[in-house]
């Protein structure tokens, strides 16, 4: 990892949140509704952020991530339910366990990704999530079935805020540095142009493939600490609609955007506490979202402004070059 | 009851399901082949013409033949918009912007008509009547020979209209090149436009059938539905409109007969393996034609 | 490129921001008023509701809500609780959960965050599970009306109104066998649904112990539309009656798809069917359909009456067993206040077990040590296209 200026500016901001939400909690400043936010934000961060890698750096649309996530938190829950282990060695376990079973399954949809893309991977991401949650709902004596896999140890709840923000600045660190490294670069040369990518010698199917597994990985962990908060899980809480709640907060921020993705997930995430009771409008307002960014990102007016963007970026560059 | 009994009374269960999604798969396809893009709302106009169709009719009190074509003009005028007002925009766009466009086309629909018509279903009793068919013991109900009528029928004329006609001779050029079409003097958005517009009447007709059959107006009627016809159009090869057809009631029966020798629960997990397989074997579907991709 | 993009999600970023800030900005001035109101001579008793009254299981919420709303009306107009010296007026803060167990853990906090005394929720099982241990951990009375899962009740400050799943299962099947003297039953039911499994894995094992026989248990999927498949199946076996435990969406297509198909089977329902008769197309499909339900809105009695006529004029509509079982917890929470002489949740919580409460689900509902409640199970007949109780 390369230490810039940019990197620091980047600590500090990390640290500087956490002093402030931990000053907030520790200070009992925060009203209990707010508390109970924290961790779904942190959780939601990681899928954000995890989809952003697959969408807006990969360029593939995935309708799944849910299902990746509900694979995370079953596996990583069903270890902490048996486990005798302390917490911080269960629950590291837990993470690990989550996310390599997530990553499992990412590989399993990898297969297919060889041979598709665009609309049909999209379908295909669908179709899987939807598989993923008949299985859940169908091995009724491990995950619980219908009736949801409960009694699952509270070990990321806010008190243990400390924990679940240094595991979200990880994820977060780790996905920037892989999207700034070379693999980082063939992803999404992928993205702008697959034939292109194919003729430079980059292993397309491979970058794809890692790509999804990693994306993967970090959906199970997120499901962990969703787990660790609720203590209940059921499979109709990783439908579709959620899939698409991630979906919208990656396109609100930006797609191919870490830092947007991040900040759309905090607000998608406590916005619906503050509009309370506003939930149909909410969806409502996600829908008309995605159209109006898709359509604005691809408007004449927005593609002028980039030009004469550009225009003077590459003046500018003339000039300092001279 | 003997198994071969069993087994034909739940092929015709099959056929039933599978005729519904057969004419939802026409619409698709048909969009897909022409326009290239997976419009996501298709199962949402659906539902559109089915509460159109009980505005009409339960509300209103119209002659159901009238509200039959009210709710096609209603569909196809709906259609028609969402091309012009959020895909033709993004017609130079990526696919992956165009999907998510449409995506948010298909939530739009799903809660504008859940803030209109509530979370609750309303009853609605069907506008068509035929007494069922008693082959044997076998009992075939009235609306499924009336959709697999209008589902075969509607296959045809389109075929044919695709085939023979100057506007579908218009589509085709589009469906291969758009800007050599657009050369020839083809009117490409009117041609795209027109696309939109059959493919949402199909919709339209396929509303008033499943609600026919059905009874109940949901908000989120279309959507499963729409997904379900979506994987019939790729397993009959997607673009191709007699492959609709047989991916539809292909797929209707497969989901019919493991739902009652399987699994009930694994047979939406079965239903999207069968696409993943298809795909992965065979991914211009059954009717299909393999393209190859071009900078 | 990018930094456009960056503008474009700020800019609506920064938009939503301000209506966030917006909305807590309302939140404030919301409990200022609240406060107001409760230093005007009385104390309040504040009632945390949490049920969804948004999304697909809205109606269960909002008749939860409107349940509670009327009994509050009720007892503050009759002047309110008097404990010791003090008179209390109820006062309700309802919170959305959306029917997701971690919005109910967020709703659980807003409503605490506003200083509820006691919480009447959550009104779906997976919610109420979700808070269970936090309200424990808070040591606060919970009183679900409707969560109806074994775990809503697993600590000893929370009770339940209704009927647990397999209690309610168990007295289907008695009353299949014993009174109506069925043998042979086959059962539908919604493999991904909670309640539906507990209330089909208990009539199951009753019908089986009495010596009744289950010729087919069929599932289903939520939002499935398509029973063809499944009545096919019974079809083929010598069912006398159909056991179909689940909601009256999924009723509605079963009983209309077995009539198509020319079955005359007997159809046994759960407490779920409520509300069948307004979302089948025809009446005649449910005529003779027989379900267990603690509340029926059309009986005969003068304090259903008052209760149905009250809350029709209030809302323009029919009272659902979720109103009438809301109704009564706020009823629970008077009395247990009454008995204890205290609104601590400790002394409530001793107390509950010691009140009997006259409501519309029962006229002596009492509550064991594992939180439930003790009442009889009623059985309601479609008869004439109106829901009828049947007679023992």
């Amino acid at each position: 990892m390369k230490i810039n200026k940019k990197t620091i500016i980047n600590v500090i901001i990390a640290v500087g949140v956490y002093a402030v939400v931990q000053g907030l909690i520790s200070g009992g400043m925060l009203s209990r509704q707010m508390t109970s936010l924290i961790i779904p934000i942190c959780v939601y961060v990681m899928m954000a952020v995890s989809l952003c890698l697959v969408v807006g750096f990969l360029g593939e649309l995935s309708l799944g991530h849910a299902g990746f996530m509900s694979v995370g938190a079953y596996s990583g829950a069903l270890f902490l339910t048996h486990t005798e282990l302390p917490q911080l060695p269960a629950v590291l376990i837990a993470l690990l366990i989550g996310g390599s079973a997530a990553a499992v399954f990412g590989l399993i949809i990898g297969v297919p990704v060889l041979r598709l893309k665009g609309d049909y991977l999209a379908i295909v991401t669908l179709g899987f999530g939807e598989i993923i949650k008949s299985i859940i709902n169908f091995m009724t004596p491990i995950t619980g079935g219908a009736k949801g896999l409960s009694k699952i140890p509270l070990y990321t709840t806010y008190r243990n805020f400390t924990f679940v923000f240094i595991l979200t600045v990880v994820v977060v660190l780790l996905v920037s540095n892989i999207v700034r490294s070379r693999h980082g670069r063939a992803i999404t040369s992928i993205r702008d142009n697959y034939i292109a990518a194919e003729a430079a010698g980059i292993p397309v199917s491979r970058y794809k493939i890692m790509t999804f597994v990693i994306a993967a990985f970090f959906a199970g962990v997120a499901g962990v600490v969703y787990a660790g908060n609720i203590g209940i899980l059921k499979p109709v809480n990783f439908d579709y609609n959620t899939s698409i709640e991630i979906l919208v907060m990656v396109v609100l921020g930006g797609m191919g955007n870490i830092k947007g993705s991040i900040v759309a997930a905090v607000i998608l995430t406590a916005l619906p506490e503050v509009l309370r009771g506003a939930a149909d409008y909410r969806m409502l307002l996600y829908s008309i979202v995605l159209i109006a960014l898709m359509l604005f990102n691809n408007s004449p007016i927005k593609r002028a402004f980039m030009d004469r963007r550009n225009m003077r970026q590459a003046g500018r560059l003339q000039k300092e070059g001279e | 009851m003997d198994l071969v009994n069993s087994i034909l009374e739940q092929l015709i269960n099959g056929l039933r399901t599978g005729s519904i999604y057969a004419l939802i798969a026409l619409g698709y396809t048909m969009v897909y082949g022409i326009a290239k893009m997976i419009n996501f709302a298709h199962g949402d106009i659906i539902m559109v013409g089915a509460y159109a169709l009980y505005v009409f009719v339960g509300l209103l009190g119209l002659h159901p033949v009238i509200a039959v074509l009210l709710t096609i003009v209603v569909c196809s005028v709906l259609g028609i918009t969402i091309e012009k007002v959020a895909y033709k925009p993004l017609r130079n766009a990526t696919p992956l912007a165009v999907l998510i466009t449409a995506i948010g086309v298909s939530y739009l629909l799903q809660n504008l008509s859940l803030l209109i018509f509530k979370a609750t279903p309303i009853p609605f009793g069907s506008i068509i009547r035929v007494p069922s068919v008693k082959v044997g013991s076998l009992n075939i109900s009235g609306i499924t020979i009336v959709t697999l009528v209008v589902t075969t029928v509607s296959m045809i004329a389109l075929t044919l209209f695709i085939n023979k006609s100057k506007a579908g001779r218009a589509m085709r050029a589009v469906s291969e090149d758009k800007g050599a079409a657009e050369l020839m003097g083809v009117n490409v958005n009117q041609t795209i436009s027109l696309t939109f517009a059959i493919g949402s009447a199909l919709a339209a007709v396929a509303g008033i059938l499943f609600i026919s059959q059905y009874e109940t107006l949901l908000p989120t009627m279309g959507a499963l539905p729409g997904i379900k016809a979506f994987v019939a159009a790729v397993l009959g090869g997607i673009g191709s409109i007699p492959g609709a057809m047989l991916g539809g009631i292909i797929l209707g029966i497969i989901e019919s007969l493991s739902k009652a020798y399987i699994s009930t629960q694994l047979a939406d997990a079965i239903v999207f393996g069968i696409l993943v397989i298809v795909l992965l074997v065979k991914p211009s579907g059954l009717l299909g034609k393999l393209k190859i991709e071009k900078v | 490129m990018k930094n456009m993009k960056r503008f474009a999600a700020f800019s609506v970023a920064a938009v939503l921001a301000v209506s966030m800030m917006a909305g807590c900005g309302d939140d404030k001035k919301d409990k200022a008023e609240g406060s107001e109101a409760a230093g005007a001579g009385e104390e309040t008793f504040l009632i945390g509701g949490i049920g969804p009254v948004t999304g697909a299981a809205a109606s269960y919420g909002t008749s939860v809500k409107q349940g509670a709303e009327i009994a509050i009306k009720e007892i503050n107009d009759a002047g309110g609780v008097k404990v010791g010296d003090t008179t209390y007026k109820f006062a309700l803060e309802f919170a959305d959960d959306e029917a997701s167990e971690d919005k109910a853990v967020q709703a659980y906090n807003t409503v605490m965050d506003k200083g509820a005394n006691a919480i009447m929720g959550c009104v779906t099982s997976g919610a109420c599970i979700a808070i269970v241990d936090q309200t424990y951990q808070d040591g606060i009375l919970q009183v679900t009306p409707s969560g109806s899962a074994e775990g809503c009740i697993a600590n000893d400050n929370a009770f339940r109104i209704c009927f647990s799943d397999p209690e309610q299962g168990k007295a289907m099947a008695d009353y299949a066998i014993d009174t109506m003297g069925l043998k042979k039953i086959a059962v539908i039911y919604n493999a991904a649904d909670e309640y539906s499994t507990g209330l089909q894995k208990a009539f199951e094992e009753e019908v089986k112990a009495k010596g009744g026989e289950i010729v087919a248990s069929e599932a289903f999927n939520t939002n499935d539309v398509e029973f063809n498949t499944q009545l096919t199946t019974i079809k083929g076996t010598d069912a006398e009656a159909i056991y179909v435990p689940a909601y009256y969406q999924d009723a509605t297509y079963i009983t209309k798809q077995a009539k198509d198909m020319g079955m005359t089977l007997q159809f046994l329902g759960s407490d779920g069917w409520d509300g069948v008769l307004d979302t089948v197309s025809d009446a005649s499909t449910v005529e003779g359909c027989v379900f267990s339900s603690p509340f029926c809105a059309t009986v005969d009695d003068a304090d259903v009456k008052k209760f149905v006529d009250a809350y029709n004029e209030a809302y323009k509509a029919t009272p659902d067993q979720f109103a009438a079982d809301a109704y009564d917890t706020v009823y629970t929470f008077k009395a247990a206040m009454e008995e204890a002489g205290s609104i601590e949740s400790a002394d409530m919580i001793e107390a509950m077990t010691k009140i009997t409460v006259s409501g519309m689900t029962g006229d002596e509902i009492t509550f064991d040590a594992s939180g439930a409640a003790v009442k009889e199970v009623k059985f309601v007949e479609v008869k004439d296209g109106a829901y009828q109780y049947k007679a023992e």
